[in-house]
């Protein structure tokens, strides 16, 4: 469904993604794991056109875009078929949990205000926050908003879910509400592209892997071989560190 | 205080507010009125930063920031005359109050809009909004919030800067005072007694800006 072909991208005199190739198949999901400064998130961002990518190709549906050369309804295009889930939820700040949720139906897509509540209301109690429909994400706990940032991610209908990080910025006790609703819409068969530090996550989630470090793809394939028989050598000693086999922590760069 | 001195001051009270009704807070409305469009249009200007607008924003702020409001007064209502240009003292003042406040609250617009984390936008494209759609629903109204004070801040100094309009021949309060205080020669309690409804004045927007902060201050505290 979504193939993304030697991908490229350089900050001034750091390249960032030194050409990454990898596809997401129809109801996938696929975790991207890496150290930091790897280029998961640049990578993740370029694909949505948050950042414009130097080089490579985007399919989408069988539909091609070239990063660069993609004119504005493209890009419209392309987003409309997919959605973004960030590390720091950005939910619209000065817009209830509901409104967040309704706010992409009814301005970009013309849905009628009453059809677009109805989807909402869906929406929030699928992520569990009915209760919490009209507060604002100043008066939610970051576990919520990432809840409603998941519930404004599917109100659009789209064909797959990127999420950055989606669990990064949470303290830890509020993490596992949110890896429950990925889950849950994982089983649902939603497509979903996930940079993650959750191991366990990607372990029992996923169904593709891919390792990154560098800016390049080191190894990727299957989770089941993934995390059993690693076959790179870099891959081995990433899954020691982040497991904590090695006692130490990634350097984080 | 003597007899005639407190028949003075009753007598000369209303004189004093009228004027204040019919020329200072139209002046002060009509005026902070054009001074918002021309703040938000310069302040977009720059942020979504346009070229040649964008500089030609920068050179308007820097010369009427530059250059006292007494001067651009003089220039607009005694200079322009010279080109054969002449304008109504009243007029020449809405253009000069309009065109000096402007400039200033550009720069509080401006600041305001670069205090919206641009993970606001983001999250606006990603669900599909345009930039003018996120730009009028999402980024504008937060930073117009965080511009509500120091807007409300520029409305009441403007309020008291109205009384420089009585260089251009504009019959408001204080001009309104001066004239009585030549008929009177009791400067002290008259001078005193303008002061003190412009202090009403201001105390009535101060009011009102608390409560607009309130109405504001519905969605919480803005924090990351």
């Amino acid at each position: 469904m979504l193939e993304v072909k030697n991908l490229r991208k350089r900050f001034g005199e750091l390249e960032v993604l030194k050409g990454v190739s990898l596809s997401v198949n129809n109801g996938d999901v696929v975790a991207i794991l890496g150290p930091s400064g790897s280029g998961k998130t640049t990578l993740l961002r370029c694909i949505n056109f948050l950042e414009t990518a130097d080089g490579g190709e985007l399919v989408l549906d069988g539909e091609s875009f070239a990063p660069g050369k993609a004119k504005r309804s493209d890009i419209a295009r392309f987003r409309r078929k997919t959605a973004f889930v960030f590390q720091n939820y950005n939910l619209f700040r000065n817009k209830t949990a509901l409104q967040n949720v309704t706010e992409g139906l009814i301005v970009a897509r013309k849905t009628p205000r009453a059809r677009a509540e109805e989807i909402g209301r869906k929406m929030l109690e699928k992520v569990g926050l009915s209760d919490r429909a009209d507060h604002y994400p100043s008066q939610l706990s970051g576990g919520q908003q990432q809840r409603v940032a998941i519930a404004r991610a599917l109100a659009t209908d789209p064909e797959i879910i990127l999420f950055d990080e989606p669990t990064s910025a949470l303290d830890p006790e509020l993490i596992g509400e949110v890896l429950a609703v990925m889950r849950q819409l994982a089983e649902e068969g939603m497509t979903m592209l996930v940079v993650t530090h959750e191991l366990s996550f990607a372990k029992s989630v996923a169904d593709q892997v891919v390792f990154m470090e560098a800016g390049q793809v080191v190894e990727a394939g299957p989770a089941g071989p993934f995390f059993m028989f690693p076959r790179e050598e870099r891959t081995r000693a990433f899954l020691r560190t982040i497991s904590g086999e090695s006692g130490e922590q990634p350097v984080d760069r | 205080m003597s007899e005639r001195l407190w028949n003075i001051l009753v007598d000369s009270f209303g004189k004093i507010l009228l004027p204040g009704l019919t020329m200072t807070i139209p002046l002060t409305v009509i005026a902070f009125s054009f001074a918002m469009v021309i703040a938000i249009a310069v302040a977009l200007v720059q942020y979504a930063n346009i070229r040649v607008l964008k500089q030609i924003a920068r050179f308007y702020i820097w010369v009427i920031r530059g250059t006292p409001l007494l001067v651009q007064l003089y220039v607009i209502f005694y200079g322009l005359p010279g080109v054969g240009i002449v304008l109504d003292p009243f007029p020449a003042a809405v253009i000069v109050f309009s065109i000096n406040e402007g400039a200033y609250c550009a720069e509080t617009m401006r600041a305001a809009l670069e205090s919206v984390p641009v993970g606001q936008l983001e999250a606006g494209y990603c669900v599909g909004m345009s930039y003018l759609q996120v730009m009028r629903r999402i980024v504008l109204p937060q930073a117009f919030r965080t511009a509500f004070p120091p807007l409300s801040n520029s409305l009441i100094a403007m309020v008291k800067d109205t009384s420089l309009a009585a260089n251009i021949t504009v019959m408001e309060m204080f001009m309104a005072t001066q004239r009585i205080v030549a008929s009177t020669y009791e400067p002290l309690a008259l001078y005193v007694e303008v002061g003190l409804i412009y202090l009403l004045f201001s105390t009535v927007l101060t009011k009102v800006q608390r409560i607009g902060e309130k109405r504001l201050a519905h969605y919480g505290a803005q924090k990351e």
